[in-house]
């Protein structure tokens, strides 16, 4: 870590900004390490959600009084903010609001995919695919007889380049693959995939559920198609996800769901249909957590995206190095902090995941255990599940000080981890 | 605090521990009539229960696959216990352990023995499908040799 971050980053004054992390579990300061899953919420979102309800909630985009067009106006400010977020060229137009990742993934898969897909065509994602950037594919291709091929990973979790050469090629149409593994961490070379991929007219989708919170992302740069993000693993409510997608190829697609808001004009045997975006946000939105979308974008541009993926370099190597330190420690995916986001997966010995997260829990450290909705991936690597730790802006190295030495609780209750090595 | 940990200590008593790194009954058997197959997704955890029956008797039964502490422990025990009975008396083990499940302070009928170290997992809701991941696989083996078909995969869910 730079001599300029400690001066420019303050954990602790980040910390003092998130009234989650003052909670005590089983009478210990609560040890919050599953990032990946969903982040905590700092004050200023959680007042923004109050603020809404207890100032100006209404409905937006049709009431013509006060509290309606405040709402109005402080909804699209978040469309704003998003879209300048991950610099789009038209936020106005190429922000959908969606419930979560996996929604503007099924947005796509449904109202892209069925105009675009025919028997022969191909789709084309990789092995480390969340389960929600998987199954909506699988689905479409089975409705209209395309093809689903999946690029391999090498053993230290990254793509192997010879074969995303091999799998994307004249019969491509889409390639949707993860900008950031919620399992391994690998970060992809999307720019460079997408360069491939529009090479033979495919269509490129970024699941950035990861990604997005924790490094800076630039759709122009990438030059992907689609991003899909959710708010929740940003500091964000949950109940909010978002679809960015080129204004051209939006518009050249049907509405996903239909109903209110989404139309201009309507008779009993046919509509046309509203512009970007409220094409895609049929119905009344989640207005509320919207809003408090926006404080939580405020928040991490408060800090800068540059200064959070510093942090998260800089805790990660600490504990890939820590972890990999204890005997009977394998840890998964890539082993330079530089070339993965903030997830740490791992396994103890033949400790089941589900045990030690238990043991765990019992010293207040919040890790996950199991598949990480991602089944295939784990038969690739070979287990059945693995214990996950996840870093956000406010967790420290004494954190994970803190799950190193949470492995001698499960010790202490199982016996020695190494000493158990193929016990099984 | 204290109390937590008692749970714990609860969740994770000796004798749990003891079938959890030796488990009983854990290898293939030469041959089985019945192969019933458990799968919990939430943790990933999968057995195959194989299953041999005489008059109405589960006479051998061999568990293999991979599972936690809890799951494996609660797999053991039920095979020490289940082999050699009826497939009536099984059904009533059966009830009888997972009411256990629902109530961590009850009372527990004595011919569930052992398996009594598991009541523990009434306390700790996530867990209680893996205690039950082998009784509901062998529930379903039961089922698929009363009606003499094929293979039978349990989702938990």
């Amino acid at each position: 870590m730079s001599i300029e971050e400690h001066v420019t980053y303050d954990t602790e004054r980040i910390r003092g900004d998130f009234p989650i992390l003052e909670r005590r579990v089983h009478g210990k300061m609560l040890v919050y390490l599953d990032n990946a899953a969903t982040t905590q919420k700092p004050r200023s979102v959680i007042d923004a959600l109050v603020h809404y309800y207890e100032h100006y909630n209404a409905n937006i985009h049709r009431g013509l009084h006060t509290l309606a067009e405040e709402a109005t106006l402080a909804y699209e400010a978040t469309r704003q903010k998003a879209g300048r977020f991950i610099n789009a060229e038209h936020p106005g137009e190429e922000i959908i609001f969606t419930r979560n990742t996996t929604e503007a993934i099924n947005l796509v898969s449904n109202a892209w995919g069925r105009k675009n897909l025919k028997q022969g065509d191909e789709i084309v994602i990789t092995a480390m695919e969340h389960h929600s950037n998987l199954i909506p594919w699988q689905l479409i291709a089975a409705e209209t007889g395309a093809a689903l091929r999946v690029i391999d990973i090498d053993d230290d979790g990254k793509l192997v380049w010879g074969d995303v050469q091999e799998k994307i090629g004249a019969r491509t149409k889409m390639v949707a693959l993860t900008q950031m593994s919620n399992v391994l961490g690998t970060i992809n070379p999307i720019k460079e995939i997408a360069r491939l991929a529009h090479g033979v007219g495919a269509v490129v989708l970024v699941d950035g559920a990861q990604s997005v919170p924790h490094m800076p992302v630039d759709v122009r740069e990438l030059d992907c198609d689609f991003l899909a993000f959710s708010s929740h693993k940003m500091l964000g409510p949950t109940g909010v996800g978002v679809l960015y997608g080129k204004r051209d190829i939006l518009d050249a697609m049907d509405p996903f769901l239909g109903g209110g808001e989404m139309i201009k004009r309507v008779t009993y045997e046919s509509s046309t249909y509203a512009d970007l975006p409220n094409k895609f946000e049929a119905g009344t939105p989640n207005i509320a957590d919207v809003i408090a979308f926006g404080a939580a974008i405020d928040y991490l541009e408060g800090i800068g995206m540059e200064a959070v993926r510093a942090h998260e370099i800089a805790i990660t190597q600490y504990a890939i190095d820590a972890l990999s330190a204890v005997e009977g420690v394998k840890v998964y995916g890539p082993k330079d902090a530089r070339e993965k986001g903030g997830a740490v997966t791992f396994n103890y010995g033949d400790l089941h995941p589900h045990d030690l997260s238990q043991v765990l829990d019992q010293e207040a450290i919040a890790i996950r255990a199991g598949h990480h909705c991602a089944q295939p991936l784990m038969r690739r690597l070979g287990v059945i599940a693995t214990a996950r730790a996840s870093f956000y802006i406010y967790n420290t190295h004494e954190e994970v000080d803190a799950l190193v030495n949470g492995m001698g609780a499960a010790d202490r209750i199982f016996g020695n981890a190494t000493a158990r090595v193929g016990a099984g | 605090m204290q109390r937590q940990e008692l749970e714990l200590d609860e969740l994770y008593r000796e004798l749990i521990l003891d079938h959890y790194k030796n488990p009983r009954h854990h290898t293939p058997l030469a041959h089985a009539a019945v192969v019933a197959e458990g799968y919990n997704p939430v943790c990933g955890d999968e057995i195959e229960m194989q299953l041999n029956f005489d008059d109405g008797r589960l006479t051998e039964i061999g568990i293999i696959g991979r599972g936690c502490s809890i799951s494996r422990a609660s797999g053991s025990m039920m095979s020490e216990l289940v082999t050699g009975k009826s497939i009536g008396e099984i059904r009533r083990l059966t009830d009888e352990f997972q009411q256990m499940l629902t109530q961590p302070d009850g009372d527990v009928p004595e011919e569930l023995g052992d398996l009594e170290a598991l009541q523990g997992v009434a306390k700790f809701a996530v867990r209680v499908k893996c205690a039950t991941l082998a009784w509901h696989t062998l529930a379903d083996g039961i089922a698929q040799h009363e009606r003499g078909d094929g293979a039978v995969r349990r989702e938990e869910g």
